[in-house]
């Protein structure tokens, strides 16, 4: 079944594999999905199903669009890169060609683009790095300048480190145990990198506490931030109000938001990075004292 | 029965007390928002209705995260009902379903019967609301004591307070737990004390256990289980309450994720369905499950909707009668 909507806005396709392969500790998966392409944009995500229409795994799996390819000779193609940590994503890692996945996107709001032709540092942590090259791409066309900075614990969980040398005009790589690049965390050379190249965009996607921590770097540099989350979802639409944070509004006024419709996307300086999983004091509707 | 239909013969309006709809179909409370973001796969105005997530009086944050955890067919939710509260819903949600022609059933939900009756004043009294459902039933709650579907004198409190201030003609379901000793009791005391119909049944109380951290997964500790794991119990619960409470519509939901699954609600004693859980793993699932259950009652010849309803029920009887 394929459900069709008006141009713009997330589509549900039943899409089939193209191919899937091992990148290091990783699964980069190409799927033959159509319409998926034309409405995507760096940041966006897709919601895949797993365990096919009977499944006993019912929530959907959200992954960052790595790239896209509108329709030529095959269907228009969406890829993801992700690591089978559960039942659900070693499902997905064990797919073969022309196996069919329930596809649900684009779905999210994209990074924000500068309109001026400013220096950018795209950051990434582990897989997280594989919405950065569409988005370094668009921001080229652009004429901005595009640095990249990835980190993982080791080489094996570096993603994109070759490609980043097409992508951008210089490439900074870390890991935290030394097996390639410097040894220690993005953060450690982004202070230098961010002052060398007067950076005024920061764009990060990878765990929280990364992007806690370049939010900080970048605001410190006074630069501006923008982070791709990762939250728990079960649906990814905006229906089941699981994946929300503490994120504060143009009034000032903290809300728990959705990540899968108001971000994933989200200014790092609005995030209330050290309140994650908790609804802080004086959040739009918290409990006053004594509780709901 | 009787030998098979064509799909597109089948009557499949339903009428519950005074509202009458196009379909058996909709969908559940705090499965579909207020309908907005499922428009973008299907329009809600197919739908036999749209049954909101639950209005509060005032805004709400929820819970702190994580607020779900998926379990075998299932999963745990502890969302503590987060929304923006009465003014918002009817000054933004209510009139975008009503501009999109669909027919809300609006959710409600309180703390004290001051909150319902104030709820009951405004949504109830409030044009193209197709139905008030009431929540008694949400075990996200801080106190489990607070509860009212589990006694049955204070969820017919409840009832009788929003039947006395919704407008005449909006019908008044109650939503119940299956969380109780016996759901008949609860049925007949919300029944007598004024609801026109059920919606049965709400999420099982659940937990679950991080064994990473050895603590419970969710923030809020308990959840409550939804989708095909819950199914049979939710089955079991319509079944038992329309032998006990014979005339009174019922609304069953618990697990609905294929027209063949609505079907054995509607044979169970459900004149309609809702359809939740199963929208997160297809956010089409509704509109699917109504085409579905159209071919399923063709098939088997059902001309009506009201031909299927007790159908189970009912020819266990007459079985019992003709051995008698």
């Amino acid at each position: 079944m394929t459900v069709r909507a008006p141009a713009r806005g997330p589509i549900q396709v039943d899409g089939e594999v193209f191919s899937n392969k091992r990148v290091g500790a990783y699964a980069h998966l190409v799927l033959v999905a159509d319409g998926i392409a034309e409405r995507t944009r760096p940041g966006h995500f897709v919601a895949l199903s797993v365990g096919g229409p009977t499944s006993a795994r019912l929530l959907r799996r959200a992954f960052s669009i790595y790239r896209v390819r509108p329709a030529g000779i095959y269907g228009g193609t969406v890829e993801i890169v992700f690591a089978a940590t559960g039942p659900g994503t070693q499902w997905l890692a064990e797919r073969r060609a022309h196996d069919p996945v329930n596809v649900v996107g684009p779905l999210g709001r994209p990074f924000a683009l500068p309109k001026e032709p400013v220096g950018c540092a795209l950051v990434g942590g582990g897989y997280g790095s594989a919405p950065l090259f569409g988005l370094a791409a668009r921001l080229r066309e652009r004429g901005c300048g595009v640095h990249m900075v990835l980190g993982a614990a080791t080489e094996s969980r570096l993603f994109g480190a070759l490609e980043a040398k097409r992508a951008a005009q210089s490439v900074t790589v870390t890991t935290e145990d030394g097996s390639v690049g410097i040894r220690g965390r993005v953060t450690d050379p982004l202070p230098s990198l961010l002052a060398r190249h007067s950076i005024e965009v920061v764009y990060s996607c990878g765990p929280m506490g990364m992007l806690a921590a370049v939010t900080r770097v970048a605001t410190q540099h006074g630069a501006w931030s923008q982070t791709a989350v990762e939250e728990s979802m079960a649906c990814g639409i905006g229906v089941c109000m699981t994946c929300v944070l503490p994120v504060v509004g143009d009034d000032g006024v903290t809300k728990m938001v959705r990540a899968c419709v108001e971000g994933p996307v989200f200014a790092g300086d609005k995030v209330r990075w050290e309140a994650v999983g908790t609804v802080p004091a004086g959040t739009f509707g918290a409990p006053a004292a004594g509780g709901h | 029965m009787s030998p098979a239909l064509l799909p597109d013969d089948v009557d499949l309006t339903t009428v519950l007390a005074d509202a009458h709809l196009e379909n058996p179909v909709m969908t559940a409370s705090g499965c579909a928002a207020s309908g907005q973001e499922l428009q973008q796969f299907f329009d809600v105005a197919e739908l036999g209705a749209v049954v909101t997530k639950s209005i509060l009086r005032d805004p709400r944050s929820g819970r702190a995260t994580p607020r779900m955890v998926e379990t075998p067919s299932g999963m745990l939710n502890s969302i503590g009902l987060q929304g923006p509260g009465i003014n918002a819903f009817l000054a933004r949600d209510l009139p975008w379903l009503l501009q999109h022609d669909a027919r809300p059933i609006v959710s409600i939900a309180g703390s004290s019967l001051g909150e319902y009756a104030e709820l009951a004043r405004r949504v109830g009294n409030t044009p193209g609301v197709a139905a008030i459902e009431v929540n008694i039933s949400c075990p996200n709650v801080e106190d489990r004591g607070l509860v009212f579907a589990c006694d049955p004198v204070q969820a017919g409190r409840v009832l009788s307070v929003v039947r006395r201030d919704t407008a005449r003609g909006v019908p008044v379901f109650a939503k119940l737990s299956p969380d109780v000793t016996s759901i008949v009791d609860i049925a007949r005391s919300v029944v007598e004390a004024g609801a026109d119909g059920l919606v049965l049944i709400n999420t099982l109380l659940g937990l679950s256990v991080d064994l990473a951290t050895m603590r419970p997964t969710l923030a809020g500790v308990t959840g409550g289980l939804s989708g095909p794991a819950v199914r049979p119990v939710a089955v079991r619960a319509v079944w038992q309450v329309a032998n006990a409470l014979p005339g009174i519509p019922l609304i069953g939901v618990g697990g609905i994720r294929t027209g063949a699954d609505a079907l054995e609600f509607l044979v169970a004693g459900a004149s309609a369905v809702q359809v939740g859980t199963a929208i997160f793993n297809d956010p089409g699932a509704p509109i699917r499950v109504l085409r579905e259950l159209r071919t399923e009652l063709a098939s088997r010849g059902f001309a009506r909707v009201s031909s299927a309803v007790g159908f189970a029920n009912r020819s266990a009887a007459d079985v019992a009668a003709a051995a008698g």
